[in-house]
């Protein structure tokens, strides 16, 4: 074994791959927070009247508030003040019109990222709205999107064209209030994804995201409201990588997901921030708050997530299952390397009667990982005949990491059938021996299992993410995946 | 909150434990008195601290005195105290009312000479050595109400407080087959009760220790207990409680086991009455190959509320657990499980498995559960499993198609459900006995007698 677990260490000890930095210019406004720096945002954005009162209100109230405390996660005291809380990429004044009105360098960055805009448009048949630090720079597929209408745009444009949607849906799934983090990006957030779904239309293509911090030293605040109208259907796909950095940069994003009565959302997520190097220097402090709401009888909300960068990951995408016969799903591959911290989960809270819901969370710790496992399952006294299953495994590889599992299970309904199951184990030797004695290769031999272990939540992802979730899986683990 | 803080912490300044055992002793004085300024620094825990997250015990805070009670025992207790004991011929039982222990209606003459077992306060008062060191009052006093051993506020009270309880010494190879009976009654009006046992049990020695809790009227008794257990390599100890508080009563306890090599340790839990139970059951494993065993079944009703704190820490490889516990809610009863499996970094080929299943009876029942594991070593091998539902409904129809009444169906598969766990002590005897007093919790339970 000390053959294989030497290669084993070679092979998780390799560098981030997509680490590169395009020296931008950019238009930041100074370092720090005050009730200034949100008049200041809001005024660079021409935001309404009410935007700027409900992140004024947001600030007040977030100043009373104190950082969280119960995440099983260490890290240095964030100094909030020595942020630079907005940056845009500087372009023509009016925003670019098509690919060609946009900066070269930034389009350099994406092809290197391998998402190459122009042959989107044709091959992918993904429209994507790409957030290149605070400001959407280019969408397309919108005139396709529209003719059904479907509502696909940067928040800040949404602002200005649906002021009635933003003021009816925003905050309604996270207010202000929510926490720490989500008061902090609903006083600060430059920019993000509106999308909204009318009544009994399908979306006939994957709306996807690109997120990607690049000016040093950017909290990126990303705020992204999906609505789903009576009987529709949206599948949204949101994937990042970063540029390698010695600073640990924050960002704290809210996602809000709304369905309607009959309506389905599915949201995956492949995250690849810079996780930090060997020594633990660096890396992205990833404080996200994500929920969904299932509103209407019906109605069903899924999160798949690969969350395979970040120093620090803090994030539980969670479904509020209000309508009777609702469903929330939660597929999660969290994987942590060097000193990467990530403490996720979910929270399924059970309202309506016959609501349904299923957990299936995979945990990777390799070097000196430390992955969680947190998640709430509510049964309110209302929800007759609730049902859950949850089941969270987790895999170890090597000797420093940790796994550490938190369910809370709350239940006040007696026809509830709520499941719960949960291991750790390492690869096993024998599981090893068998494959390298075939003439397969420890670095393979490990893929393979990995990739075994994670497929269940693979199967949940768009054909397009599982390919590079899986890619994704092996380079934060070794050199590829069989 | 905050004054009543400030008048504990006055009482901290002027805290003299003179009415209780070893007062006289000033290492043992001293212990006390730090014991009460530290609960005083903290005070009770209140919601917002996430071991006590579902466990609201601001009601212990109001009551008017926390310094324990001396309440003289009924005339009447040798009568009743056939009813509520479980001891069976040749068992040696040790009684202890209202935290004190009464040396009249106790059995303990019969005991092998190599097993030393008597009651804390005799040890702590009385003026003659014994020989062995774990009878020393020193040793005591800086072995075991040290705040090491402190794992809540509650512990640091029963360290200021604790007024009498069984300490049981086993010589190494001491076996012993006859169980011990514990049984501590709790009668007094509105007592406050805080009996101390300590177990040694020295290598390859076995032992079986029942303790039985039994409270009699209707009045808010508060008993904070705590149990120590020391288990030498290759020692099996087989420990069981039995919790029967009245109606009324608070019962806050911890069971704390430290197990060297190739030891093991059963538990068992049975909690079956009073109006907030609470148990703090902790184990470490400190020696390779040591095992742990932790049962538990809590039945409870009405506005009862019962919680179950278990952590299990595997600190040596090789070390194995299994915990089963499972709760049956009917009424508005509340139950509360919180399993802790901690793997520190040097236990590989750690084997740990838990489960926890409930069942809710009633619309107003409810459970909150939360099983936990934190593993910081990388060779190991860990489950946990948690499920709530209800008696299922094709079990029910099977029992009524063949002409059983709906409510003593339910009976039936409420009380196959809970032998799940009775059938895990290993006492013949004792069994039997468990199994009674859960058929009688039951609705038509004698019935259910008749069809097993």
């Amino acid at each position: 074994m000390s053959t294989a677990t030497k290669q084993l260490d070679e092979l998780i000890g390799r560098e981030y791959q997509h680490g590169f930095y395009s020296p931008l210019q950019t238009d930041s406004v100074p370092r720090g927070l005050s009730e200034d720096t949100i008049r200041l945002i809001s005024a660079k954005k021409n935001e309404p009247e009410f935007m700027l009162d409900w992140r004024l209100k947001a600030y007040q109230h977030w100043l009373t508030m104190a950082e969280p405390r119960w995440a099983n996660l260490h890290h240095p005291p964030i100094d909030y003040q020595d942020i630079f809380y907005y940056s845009a990429p500087k372009s023509e004044k009016d925003g670019p019109h098509s690919l060609t009105d946009i900066d070269p360098e930034l389009l350099r960055t994406y092809e290197k990222l391998g998402i190459p805009l122009k042959e989107q448009e044709v091959l992918a048949g993904v429209a994507v709205d790409a957030v290149f630090d605070s400001v959407s720079v280019a969408t397309t597929f919108k005139e396709k999107l529209a003719e059904l209408g479907i509502i696909f745009c940067p928040f800040s444009e949404a602002v200005h064209k649906h002021p009635d949607l933003i003021q009816q849906y925003l905050g309604t799934v996270v207010p202000y209030t929510d926490n720490f983090y989500a008061s902090l990006n609903s006083a600060t957030f430059s920019d993000g994804s509106f999308c909204y779904i009318p009544p009994d239309v399908r979306c006939p293509m994957e709306l996807s995201t690109y997120f990607r911090i690049n000016a040093k030293n950017t909290g990126q605040f990303e705020r992204t409201l999906i609505i789903a109208d009576e009987n529709a259907y949206v599948s949204y796909l949101e994937g990042c990588t970063a540029p390698m950095r010695d600073e640990n940069q924050l960002h704290a994003a809210v996602v809000e997901l709304i369905a309607l009565e009959g309506a389905r959302i599915k949201y995956a997520t492949v995250q690849n921030w810079y996780p930090g190097d060997k020594q633990g220097r660096g890396g992205i402090y990833n404080f996200v708050t994500k929920r969904g709401d299932c509103r209407g009888n019906n109605s069903h909300i899924s999160w798949t997530q690969v969350e395979t960068g970040s120093a620090i990951t803090w994030k539980y995408p969670s479904v509020i299952l209000r309508g009777d016969n609702a469903i929330g799903e939660f597929y999660s591959v969290a994987l942590t390397n060097y000193f990467q911290q990530a403490d996720t989960g979910t929270k399924m809270i059970h309202i309506g009667r016959n609501t349904k819901s299923t957990v299936l969370s995979k945990g990777i710790s390799a070097g000196h990982g430390q992955n969680s496992y947190r998640g709430l399952i509510k049964v309110l006294p209302s929800a007759e005949n609730a049902r859950n299953y949850t089941q969270c495994d987790s895999l170890l590889l090597g000797d420093k990491c940790g796994a550490h599992t938190f369910p809370y299970i709350e239940v006040k309904n007696p026809s509830a059938k709520v499941e719960h199951e949960a291991s750790t184990s390492r690869i096993g030797e024998d599981q090893l021996f068998y494959c390298t004695q075939r003439g397969i290769s420890t670095e393979d031999a490990v893929s393979m299992i990995v990739s075994g272990f994670c497929k269940a939540v693979f199967q949940e992802l768009p054909m397009e993410f599982a390919v590079e979730a899986q890619k994704l899986l092996g380079v934060s683990l070794e050199g590829s995946t069989g | 909150m905050s004054t009543q803080l400030e008048s504990w912490r006055n009482m901290a300044l002027e805290f003299v434990p003179h009415a209780l055992a070893g007062h006289d002793v000033p290492r043992v004085l001293a212990a006390r008195q730090s014991a009460f300024t530290r609960f005083a620094e903290h005070g009770f825990p209140t919601r917002r601290e996430e071991e006590w997250k579902y466990t609201d015990v601001s009601a212990i805070g109001r009551r008017t005195s926390l310094a324990p009670d001396n309440i003289p025992p009924d005339p009447s207790f040798e009568a009743k105290l056939l009813a509520w004991s479980i001891a069976s011929e040749g068992m040696h039982l040790m009684v202890f009312v209202n935290g004190h222990y009464d040396h009249t209606l106790s059995m303990t003459d019969h005991l092998p000479h190599d097993i030393r077992l008597t009651s804390l306060a005799y040890l702590l008062d009385d003026t003659s050595h014994f020989s062995e060191k774990f009878f020393d009052k020193k040793f005591i006093a800086h072995d075991f109400f040290d705040k090491k051993h402190e794992h809540t506020t509650f512990s640091a009270l029963n360290n200021a407080f604790a007024t009498d309880g069984a300490v049981l010494y086993l010589a190494p190879d001491m076996v012993l087959d006859v169980p011990i009976y514990l049984l501590f009654i709790a009668s007094g009006r509105g007592a406050a009760i805080y009996p101390r046992n300590i177990i040694i049990a020295g290598e390859n020695s076995r032992a079986k220790i029942i303790e039985h809790y039994i409270g009699t009227l209707d009045v808010h008794n508060f008993t904070n207990a705590m149990t120590q257990i020391n288990i030498a390599a290759g020692a099996e100890i087989e420990h069981c409680k039995l919790l029967q508080e009245g109606p009324a009563a608070t019962h806050i306890a911890g069971i704390h086991a430290e197990q060297a090599t190739g030891s093991l340790f059963i538990s068992h839990a049975f909690t079956l009455g009073g109006h907030l139970c609470r148990n703090d059951i902790t184990t470490q494993l400190n020696g390779t190959n040591s095992h742990c065993e932790l049962n538990g079944l809590y039945l409870m009703n009405e506005r009862q509320h019962v919680d179950h704190h278990t952590r299990i820490d595997h600190i040596a490889p090789e070390s194995s657990s299994q915990e089963h516990y499972r709760g049956v809610l009917d009424g508005s009863a509340h139950g509360v499980f919180n399993g802790k499996v901690v793997v520190h970094p040097r236990a590989v080929k750690t084997n740990a498995h838990q489960v926890n299943h409930n069942l809710l009876l009633s619309r107003q029942a409810e459970v909150d559960t939360k099983p936990q594991l934190e593993i910081f070593a990388d060779d190991v091998q860990c489950t946990h499993g948690v499920t709530v539902g209800q008696l299922d409904e094709d079990s029910l129809f099977y029992l009524r198609s063949r002409g059983i009444d709906a409510d003593l169906a339910r009976s039936v598969l409420t009380y196959g459900f809970a032998n799940d766990i009775i059938e895990r002590v290993s006492v013949p005897y004792l069994r039997t006995r468990i199994e009674h007093l859960v058929l009688d919790r039951l609705p038509q339970g004698d019935q259910v007698k008749d069809l097993l």
